[in-house]
């Protein structure tokens, strides 16, 4: 399975990829979010799948998940929620001072 | 002596509180004790029975770099410089320098170099004495550039900054190459090794390495180009730095090594004609000048050039010689420097062609003038120091050892010619400079100023300047054995007193002081007919053109190459990234042959588990295809999701709860901004274009596949997260492992993700909030 996980992990990061080269803003900040979603599942998948119960201490039990996959990812999804709210209110104020989402017309001036 | 050198650095941090005074007392009175007490502290050693001494404070000791203090006859001579020669141009300054000035900024520039130069001198370690050499480059940079608002300021700071740090650097790659080869830091440690260094393979590459570094300080040709430039500075940093000391550091830095190289039949073939045809050309190019300070900017490099040569015949008298007119050239020079910036003051121009018959305006300006420039021509009287410096100047250019064969013979053979022809027009500049300035016809229409005598506190310091020409002149010998020959033996051990006086008798050096005199003289008056020789000869040939060309050559190719990468475009640079990360990582990964996989060891799959990994790829790739801008966030609603229920199967429940709520509240949040962004359009890139995109992002998805594959099949450590399972309740006190983890195991480390939150969310609450308020 966890071959599985780490091929969809790939397509995310490759669908991220594509609309992060898109000139859109709003197809950019979904290439973050999906990039984001490609990396926790790799880095769950880093402390192997299904081995033993979820990581809360319980009597008799020995075999537990990893705990520290699970902490990072944590860690990293309130991060990134941070980071496409922040994005989503930039692209906002963009577009509303300047008309355009289009990156492209937002290169400034050149020779700067 | 670490508290000396360290003295007028840790009193320049004081200088912001004492400047806020300065209407009341002028900065430089407080700044004057630092020098002085220095030099009163360093005059004691002088001395017959002076020994070197050293004293050592631990920096780096693990590598070698320590402050090394090491106190000979040399260190000795330029400290008594520094700290004299600063004491009478902060003394000069505080006439010079009007109140309203930033002078705060001046005095802690000059402080700044005082340390750096009086460290450059003292320091027995080489890397601490680089540190020092390029904090004097700073320190001038600093104080060339200081009227800032002047164009001409900061294109000679620029300038003096590029060459010197240039050979700066190529100064510490010499060092490094020493240090290797001698396996030691401390030059006189290198120097007892002598003999490892020259018969070691990178001796040609050393030698070229550590001269760069001395030629490009010492303004010789032809790196001379940076000094007339660097006139624009103030005229006491002009005195101080560009004449009596930071550029004499090139001349130190050779002193020094000189024992280590002076076997090195290359080192003379270098030196001596760097130096030499540095006095021919910088005294040549001197009489063409019309400003005063370029005058004696070009008489700097000349003379420099001059020590430079004499420290390159490395003869004992020659050395003895070259220590001598250290000394000289500082009295002279300064005070010729001083003068010029009295008549600056006073009549508001140093332009040549302005100025005339002021001797009667300003007589004592006048009086110093004619002993500087007298001394510095070599006229021969018994009361100018120059004359005897030049004295043993000639008799050193005569008494060369026969070179043997090839290069070196016909550098001895020529060089004495050489010498007069430099020498001739040195006199021919110094009397250009005298009689240009206080004889002839009166222009006083001309000048932005009345002209009238300077007060008497700025005429104090070129006084003194004057006063130690003529004791030297006077009583020539009453330095040597105490101070001189101390200097003189740090460099040659073999070098012995030398009785300095007038008359010699009419031997070789006196008849040719006789032929510079005779000739400088008639070509001083006949200047008017010959003088149009320059517009052939450098004419429009000439360093600065090949240093402006090259500079100018070198801003175009940057900017061609900056501007082709940074464009502005964020696809692009995203691409960039991408495309840099791929080669990358694929390169490593295929010369480390990383790539390794293996099946055993995997979790069972499951119908449930692949139906939703295949929604979320399905939804990922819809993403794209996508042109409906409600769409494609509901569909990267379902991505979100899709995540959450793999982390429910995959047993990590506060990820599952924790995804739910973000996505739930992000989903929220991007229909919120739906309704402000414009309509989604058709992707209306060129096929072209369409296919780099893809090619990169299936690319990049590839390598993560493989990586990821490679990094499951591998296990180099074992895992530190039994560490968290046996401790969660013991230390952490808690049951839910996760929890206890970003709690309290990495507690800070959570700290810090909710200061980022906080800060994006004030971020987010100005944008919206703020800027609304402004629109209104």
């Amino acid at each position: 399975m966890e071959f599985i996980v780490i091929v969809l992990a790939g397509i995310l990061f490759a669908t991220a990829i594509y609309n992060l080269l898109q000139k859109q803003m709003l197809r950019i900040i979904i290439g973050t979010v999906l990039l984001s979603h490609g990396a926790h599942l790799m880095i769950l998948t880093m402390g192997k799948l299904k081995r033993g119960k979820p990581p809360i201490l319980e009597e008799g039990v020995a075999n537990y998940t990893d705990p520290l996959p699970q902490a990072l990812i944590l860690t990293s999804i309130v991060i990134s929620f941070g980071i496409t709210s922040l994005l989503l209110v930039l692209a906002y104020r963009t577009a509303k001072t300047n008309n355009t989402d289009n990156m492209e017309q937002l290169r400034g001036e050149t020779n700067e | 002596m670490i508290f000396a050198v360290l003295l007028p650095f840790i009193f320049a941090f004081f200088i912001p509180f004492l400047s806020k005074i300065k209407h009341r007392i002028h900065t430089g009175i407080f700044v004057l004790l630092i020098p002085l007490s220095i030099f009163i502290y360093f005059v004691r050693f002088v001395g017959t029975n002076f020994s070197p001494t050293r004293q050592t404070y631990n920096w780096i000791p693990s590598l070698g770099i320590n402050f090394d203090f090491y106190l000979d006859g040399l260190s000795l001579l330029f400290v008594l410089l520094i700290t004299g020669i600063g004491s009478l141009v902060v003394l000069y300054s505080i006439y010079y320098l009007d109140r309203s000035e930033r002078l705060g900024h001046f005095y802690v520039y000059l402080l700044m170099f005082m340390t750096a130069m009086l460290g450059v001198v003292l320091s027995d370690n080489v890397f601490v004495l680089y540190t020092f050499w390029e904090l004097t480059s700073i320190s001038s940079f600093l104080l060339i550039g200081y009227w800032h608002f002047k164009e001409r300021s900061r294109y000679g700071a620029l300038k003096s900054m590029l060459i010197t740090v240039f050979g700066g650097l190529s100064m510490l790659g010499g060092f490094v190459l020493l240090s290797i080869v001698t396996k030691t830091t401390s030059i006189q440690g290198m120097i007892e090794q002598a003999d490892l260094v020259l018969n070691s393979n990178y001796l040609p590459l050393i030698l070229i390495f550590i001269l760069l570094g001395a030629f490009t300080k010492s303004a010789q040709f032809p790196f001379h180009i940076w000094l007339p430039d660097a006139m624009e500075a103030p005229t006491p940093v002009s005195a101080y730095l560009h004449s009596a000391t930071m550029v004499k550091a090139g001349l130190f830095l050779i002193a020094r090594f000189s024992p280590l190289f002076h076997t090195y039949e290359w080192f003379y073939i270098i030196v001596s004609t760097v130096g030499i045809i540095t006095l021919c050309w910088g005294s040549y190019m001197a009489v063409r000048q019309t400003d005063l300070k370029a005058i004696l900017a070009f008489s700097t490099i000349s003379q420099l050039g001059m020590i430079m040569a004499m420290l390159g015949f490395g003869t004992k008298i020659a050395i003895f010689a070259a220590v001598f007119h250290i000394l000289n050239h500082a009295t002279f020079k300064g005070s010729l420097f001083m003068v010029a910036g009295i008549i600056d003051h006073e009549t508001g121009t140093r332009d040549i062609r302005k100025l005339g018959g002021l001797l009667t305006l300003m007589p004592i300006t006048a009086t110093l003038a004619i002993f500087g420039t007298f001394s510095m021509a070599g006229v021969p009287l018994p009361f100018l120091n120059g004359f005897y410096s030049k004295e043993l100047f000639f008799d050193a250019t005569v008494k060369l050892p026969d070179g043997g064969a090839g290069i070196a013979s016909l550098l001895t053979a020529s060089i004495p010619y050489l010498a007069v022809f430099g020498s001739i027009f040195t006199f021919v500049y110094s009397m250009y400079f005298f009689f240009g300035v206080f004889t002839g016809p009166q222009k006083l229409a001309l000048l932005p100023k009345k002209p009238h005598e300077a007060p008497f506190g700025m005429l104090m310091s070129p006084m003194l300047l004057i006063a130690g020409v003529v004791i030297i002149g006077l009583f020539p010998n009453s330095f040597n054995a105490s101070f001189l020959l101390h200097a003189a033996t740090a460099v040659n051990p073999s070098s012995e007193f030398v009785d300095v006086y007038f008359w010699h008798g009419f031997i070789t050096p006196f008849k040719m002081s006789l032929i510079v005199v005779g000739v400088g003289l008639a070509l001083f008056l006949t200047r008017r007919y010959w003088k149009n020789i320059y517009n052939f000869f450098p004419g429009k040939l000439s360093f600065n053109n090949l240093y402006d060309g090259l500079l100018e050559k070198v801003d175009q190719y940057t900017a061609t190459v900056t501007n082709f990468y940074m464009n502005g475009s964020l696809k692009n640079y995203v691409a960039i990234i991408i495309g840099t990360i791929f080669i990358v990582t694929l390169s490593f990964m295929f010369i480390t042959d990383g790539f390794t996989i293996s099946n055993d060891n995997l979790a069972d799959v499951t119908g449930i588990e692949l139906a939703v990994v295949f929604i979320i790829a399905i939804a990922a790739i819809a993403t794209i295809f996508t042109n409906h801008k409600l769409a494609i966030i509901l569909i990267t609603g379902v991505v979100g999701y899709g995540v959450a229920i793999l982390f429910v199967i995959y047993r990590a429940p506060d990820l599952a709860l924790t995804q739910l709520v973000i996505e739930t509240v992000s989903v929220v949040l991007f229909l919120l901004s739906f309704y402000h962004f414009p309509k989604l359009q058709k992707r209306e890139e060129s096929i072209a274009s369409k296919w780099m995109n893809a090619t990169l992002s299936i690319g990049f998805g590839a390598l993560i596949i493989l990586v990821g594959i490679s990094a499951h099949s591998s296990s180099w450590f074992s895992s530190i997260s039994d560490y968290f399972i046996e401790t969660s309740y013991s230390l952490g006190g808690g049951d839910n492992i996760v929890n206890v983890i970003l709690v309290d195991m990495r507690g800070l480390d959570t700290l810090f993700e909710i200061t980022v939150l906080g800060i994006a969310a004030l971020a987010i609450f100005s944008l919206i909030k703020l800027r609304d308020k402004e629109a209104k």
